[in-house]
């Protein structure tokens, strides 16, 4: 089976800050996986690079076995690649709703009107149905955080990078986040996950892989990753500098 | 599933709509309760409105900002003489010749200009046009450097007395005023309009949301030239005078109108109305002081920009919630969904 999407070879500098350093990754068609590893470790840049925001120095970035390397974020996200920023990037002079009909209308390439239903859907989903037609940048992060998802999701997306989504959400509103995204994998979207809240990936990932170092020092089964010794060592650095 | 209407009308914008529906009123019928210098002044005030809602457009909505619009005032003004004195086209007719092939040139100069980024594009656009200022004063037929008058007989045959010309012209300028904001009201309120607005607030995002940029940038840097052409023309039809240092001015077409944006409310088409208003009214009170007045100006621009760098209108519409104009979209759940 084809990869929905990989990254060969990916190398990125940003100075004298090796943030990639030979990456390969290549995530399977409804594949659900998990990347973790210390702050500044490259893993929100290795988004940028797949969705086009940051240019690689080196490599190839594929989608459906299509090289996109040089495709704009636009065309990219028009074939299925969308993101969720883990700074929130919202539109803040418009409306919550509007932000969602946006990312609806040019990410899936469909005329206005036909994307208002679902939008008004996904908001509900997303748990901002009350706040539709508040000003984006009045959000609190926490509100700011499920319009990045409820955006990314609006552009009908084969592919859905979520970065940090779960950071300081309570047990309950974990909880009815990780049944989203097992709901959004369960229609047939393959997701990568950046998170550090690591039980919410243990949740909802096959398989979790770590980034040290520019490159993915650990792959395969989450229960297994999580528990060797490498990871423990680096995480003591997360605890250390969260 | 299928509970929901989505409204652009808000209350506030009702509101806005129906005192704007009587300004013009009020406005259309000036010529018969107004003075000359009453509908000069007014005439001159919808041309600023006009030209800074577009610049608003470029540079607040589009992040476009440039320092050479005068560029495009200037062409359509060179155009408009040029197709009266040289072609023996009607004036009016000339001025909505002007837009569309101002808009063809500008495809050339963004084409140019659009490989240059931030202040780098805002230098480049007013290079552009000083080359424009120094062509139109190789044209020795219009006059060279020292510009050209509009033949009297052109003058004459416009209409049959001065007044009726002052108030052809007069209702010239609100029209087409009109027209302009009503054009940026339905591009805005457009799928175009949406993704403008999406990339006035946020450039990345939009992108990484399937927005074409810089083909969205284009098209606005396009339709801009051709309404600051079509508005250049009629300024100058109004001065019946055309010279290169006039109709290139970057004082008068950039300067003042950045002015009147930035105090007004950038990214936000009530702004430049509001602007328009102050300026004029500043300029009205304090042009005694002579140059005073404009350090004064210089002055409030600053006060503005550090305690309300969206502008007045911005600070209303952020305070109370308001949109004068029906832009936004809502969505309403209808009754019957209540589940
Ligand atoms: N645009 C940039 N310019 C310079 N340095 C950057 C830029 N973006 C990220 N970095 C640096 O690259 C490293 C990786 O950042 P990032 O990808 O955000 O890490 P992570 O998401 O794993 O915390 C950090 O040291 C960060 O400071
Ligand atoms: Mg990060």
């Amino acid at each position: 089976m084809p990869a929905i999407l990989a990254l060969e070879s990916i190398a990125k500098r940003f100075g004298a800050v090796v943030v990639a350093d030979g990456i390969d990754l290549s995530l399977n068609e409804g594949e659900a996986l998990g990347i973790i590893g210390p702050n500044g470790a490259g893993k929100t840049t290795l988004f940028g690079m797949a969705t086009g925001t940051v240019k690689p120095d080196s490599g190839k970035v594929l989608f459906a076995g299509k090289e996109i390397t040089a495709l704009p974020p636009e065309s990219r996200c028009r074939l299925g690649l969308a993101r969720s920023f883990q700074i929130p990037q919202p539109f803040s002079g418009m409306t919550v709703f509007e932000n969602v009909v946006v990312a609806a209308a040019f990410g899936n390439n469909e005329r206005e009107k036909t994307v208002y239903s679902r939008c008004a859907d996904l908001l509900e989903r997303c748990g901002l149905a009350d706040k539709a037609n508040k000003r984006a940048g009045g959000l609190t992060l926490l509100d700011r955080k499920r319009l990045e998802l409820a955006r990314a999701l609006a552009t009908k997306p084969r592919v859905l990078l979520l970065d940090e989504v779960a950071g300081g959400l309570t047990e309950h509103e974990c909880t009815t986040l990780i049944a989203l995204i097992k709901d959004v994998r369960a229609e047939g979207v393959s997701i990568i996950w950046i998170e550090h809240v690591v039980h919410a990936l243990l949740a909802t990932v096959d398989r979790l892989a770590v980034l040290h170092g520019g490159k993915f020092i650990a792959s395969g089964d989450p229960h297994t990753v999580i528990k060797s010794a490498e990871v423990a060592e680096i995480y003591m650095g997360i605890a250390a500098d969260a | 599933m299928s509970g929901y209407s989505v409204e652009h009308a808000t209350r506030s914008s009702r509101v806005g709509v129906a005192v704007i529906a009587i300004a013009l009123v009020v406005l259309a019928t000036a010529p018969f309760w107004g003075d000359r210098q009453t509908l000069r002044l007014l005439a001159e005030l919808f041309t600023f409105v006009a030209l800074a809602s577009l610049w608003n457009l470029l540079a607040g909505y589009a992040g476009l900002v440039s320092v050479g619009q005068q560029a495009f005032v200037g062409l359509g003004a060179y155009l408009l003489f040029a197709m009266v004195i040289l072609a023996g086209v009607h004036p009016i007719a000339a001025i909505f010749i002007a837009g569309p092939i101002a808009a063809l040139v500008s495809i050339p100069v963004a084409a140019l200009t659009f490989r240059l980024r931030g202040a780098y594009f805002a230098i480049g656009t007013w290079v552009v046009a000083e080359v424009f200022r120094l062509l139109a004063s190789q044209i020795s037929v219009l006059g060279g450097g020292s510009g050209v008058s509009l033949p009297a007989s052109v003058v004459i045959a416009m209409a049959p007395t001065r007044t009726a010309r002052e108030f052809e012209l007069y209702w010239l300028a609100l029209g087409l005023t009109v027209l302009v904001l009503a054009a940026i009201v339905m591009l805005l309120r457009s799928r175009h309009g949406l993704a403008l607005t999406a990339i006035r607030d946020n450039e990345v995002a939009a992108q990484s949301n399937g927005i074409d940029v810089t083909r969205v940038k284009l098209i606005v840097y396009v339709l801009t030239a051709f309404g600051t052409a079509m508005v250049g023309a009629l300024i100058f039809l109004m001065k019946l005078r055309v010279s290169p240092d006039t109709a290139f001015s970057v004082n008068d077409w950039t300067a003042f109108v950045i002015f009147i944006t930035v105090i007004g409310g950038i990214g936000r088409v009530e702004g430049p109305i509001i602007g328009t208003i102050i300026f004029f009214f500043m300029r009205q009170t304090l042009s005694d002081l002579g140059s005073l007045y404009l350090l004064i100006m210089g002055a409030v621009a600053i006060v503005v920009m550090l305690w309300a760098p969206k502008g007045l209108w911005g600070l209303i519409a952020e305070r109370f919630g308001w949109q004068a104009l029906p832009l936004q979209r809502h969505l309403v759940s209808t009754p019957q969904d209540k589940s």
